[in-house]
């Protein structure tokens, strides 16, 4: 399929979705409506809400808020998850005391810590980096290790053969495959940065898109949560597609199969 | 042609080495006690059938691995870890995937302290010795397998060593590179004769390049089971030694021995995928 065909396609399923929804939140029949207003709102006045909240401003600083936690979280536990999964996988009998505490804590959902992190770093920014943290150290950490240990012996052996000391070991091999699985985890990581931002606000704060969601809620305005929604949809859209170009940069020599060269 | 060693001590000595993998019942004896030594300056090949235990010995000389007895030496010092002395060819692919071409040259010298700036302009120098000049900036996965065992023999002679360890350095490649790359090692060799072990499964490659080429037997607990001296006369060239009626007769001989080797591991492996 070419670039413009699957545009148009991509296109027309978003008109086909609107068209739905606008003809079940306005057209009555025997004078029932089949997505009454009160529950879906109405296309027309969510955009309307959408571009009102850019026009006004108001939304930026919701934005920034949002944007500086997840940078945060995203930073915190991608470098604490790296530091330990290289650790540890360079110290088996390290990792074989810690494995057991790590799988526990990696299977208790996040959201159970919402409230204590609330309490330990309050209502402002912090508590939302602290759960996105939790989320993305398990995935660069588990990433990290994994890949660590399954980096090619006899790439390791020939820049022995070489004669590196323990210092250009790092330098050469070590340290760029450490890089490889954080990059390879960045998709996921970068997500569940966000995740644990807006699912952190929603639970209790002062700004933020989860914020403004949350509230729009609590007034059953439901034209605002679905205007929140989809600030917060065009959010992760952007900064996925920072994402592949910082990847792409990055990963220049990694073997791409869909990439004729 | 006088050559004077540096010491009378062999550049490797394999006295009665004995290599097992894993214990107990799983406990597989790849080579037992197997003799060698290579002179400084002496060109050896290795022949035999697959799965024997060349690379296993290339290891046990390059420090990687620890034979379960017997004694290891290079340069007359009792092999322990890796050694600087020895350079090493890898069968499989070894070069860091996240490096081009050049750089992964130019890596070899940083552990020598060269700086950066001249690494890289040597690196050059030797990507046109192998044919590359013009694939520096690709990275591995770019290149066909015989492209990365150039950079790869490029990464080790780059560094000058004194013992080239090679375990069938000119596998992927076309016939005709083959011999050009062939002249091209006996070039560089000649000019200053380091000791090389070179593996490889070509029987005709092995005679034309080779001061002696010795056979292995088939595994497990491989042995050695014959050398053979090639007295054919030196600078040689690849393609042109090969219709010198002596090569023939010499050719004959090994493949004598190599064919009973051969026979058994084929018998072997049959058996036991029956
Ligand atoms: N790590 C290992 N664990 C168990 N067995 C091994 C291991 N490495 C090698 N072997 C066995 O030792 C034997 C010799 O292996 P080796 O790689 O030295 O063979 P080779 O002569 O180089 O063969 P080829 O010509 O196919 O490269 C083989 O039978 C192989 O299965
Ligand atoms: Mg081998």
């Amino acid at each position: 399929m070419s670039r413009s065909t699957l545009l148009a396609w991509q296109v027309g399923v978003a008109a086909a979705l609107l068209a739905i929804w606008h003809i079940g939140s306005s057209v009555s029949i025997f004078g029932i409506y089949f997505m009454p207003k009160f529950f879906f709102s109405t296309p027309a006045d969510v955009l309307g809400r959408v571009w009102k909240m850019f026009a006004t401003g108001i939304v930026w600083k919701h934005l920034w808020i949002t944007l500086t936690e997840t940078a945060l979280a995203f930073v915190i536990g991608s470098v604490t998850g790296a530091g330990v999964g290289f650790w540890f996988a360079r110290k088996p009998k390290l990792a074989a005391i810690f494995d057991p505490f790590l799988k526990a804590a990696n299977s208790l959902p996040r959201v159970v810590l919402a409230p204590i992190f609330m309490l330990w770093f309050g209502l402002g920014i912090w508590s939302k980096v602290a759960l996105g943290v939790t989320l993305v150290f398990f995935i660069v950490f588990f990433n990290v290790y994994q890949g660590l240990r399954e980096t090619s012996p006899v790439v390791l052996a020939n820049a022995r053969m070489l004669g590196m000391n323990d210092r250009q070991l790092m330098r050469h091999v070590y340290w760029p495959s450490t890089l490889t699985w954080v990059f390879s985890s960045l998709h996921a990581s970068v997500g569940f940065a966000l995740v644990g931002a807006v699912v952190g606000e929603y639970l209790g704060a002062a700004a933020g898109l989860g914020y403004l969601i949350h509230e729009a809620e609590g007034v059953f305005d439901v034209t605002g949560v679905f205007a929140g929604m989809i600030v917060l949809a065009l959010f992760v859209i952007a900064i996925d597609w920072a994402v592949t170009s910082i990847e792409n940069r990055l990963l220049v020599w990694r073997p791409q199969p869909h990439q004729q060269s | 042609m006088p050559h004077p060693p540096a010491t009378a001590d062999p550049a490797v000595s394999l006295a009665r080495v004995t290599v097992a993998f894993g214990a107990g019942a799983a406990r597989y004896v790849a080579v037992e006690a197997a003799d060698l030594s290579v002179a400084p300056g002496e060109f050896v090949a290795i022949v035999g059938p697959t799965g024997c235990g060349k690379s296993t010995l290339l290891n046990v000389v390059a420090g990687l691995l620890k034979p379960a007895r017997g004694r290891a030496c290079v340069q007359g010092a009792d092999v322990s870890g890796v050694m600087a002395p020895c350079g090493y060819l890898f069968q499989q692919d070894a070069l860091m995937p996240w490096k081009t071409a050049r750089d992964n040259v130019a890596v070899a010298l940083e552990p020598k302290g060269v700086a950066r700036a001249e690494a890289i302009s040597r690196a050059q120098a030797w990507l046109t010795k192998v044919g590359l000049a013009a694939f520096g900036d690709r990275y591995p996965h770019q290149l066909s397998g015989g492209q990365r065992k150039r950079i790869s023999l490029a990464q080790m002679l780059i560094r000058d060593p004194r013992i080239l360890l090679m375990d069938e350095p000119f596998g992927p490649l076309d016939a005709q590179t083959r011999a050009l790359m062939g002249d091209l090692l006996l070039d560089l060799w000649s000019a200053d004769r380091k000791a090389v072990l070179f593996v490889t499964h070509d029987l005709e490659e092995a005679i034309a390049l080779a001061d002696r080429v010795v056979v292995m037997s088939a595994g497990p607990a491989a042995r050695i089971v014959a050398q053979h001296t090639i007295d054919l006369p030196r600078p040689r060239e690849i393609n042109e030694i090969r219709l010198d009626p002596k090569f023939h007769t010499i050719q004959r001989a090994i493949w004598n021995d190599l064919r009973e080797e051969v026979l058994k591991t084929y018998q072997a492996q049959a058996g036991g995928a029956a």
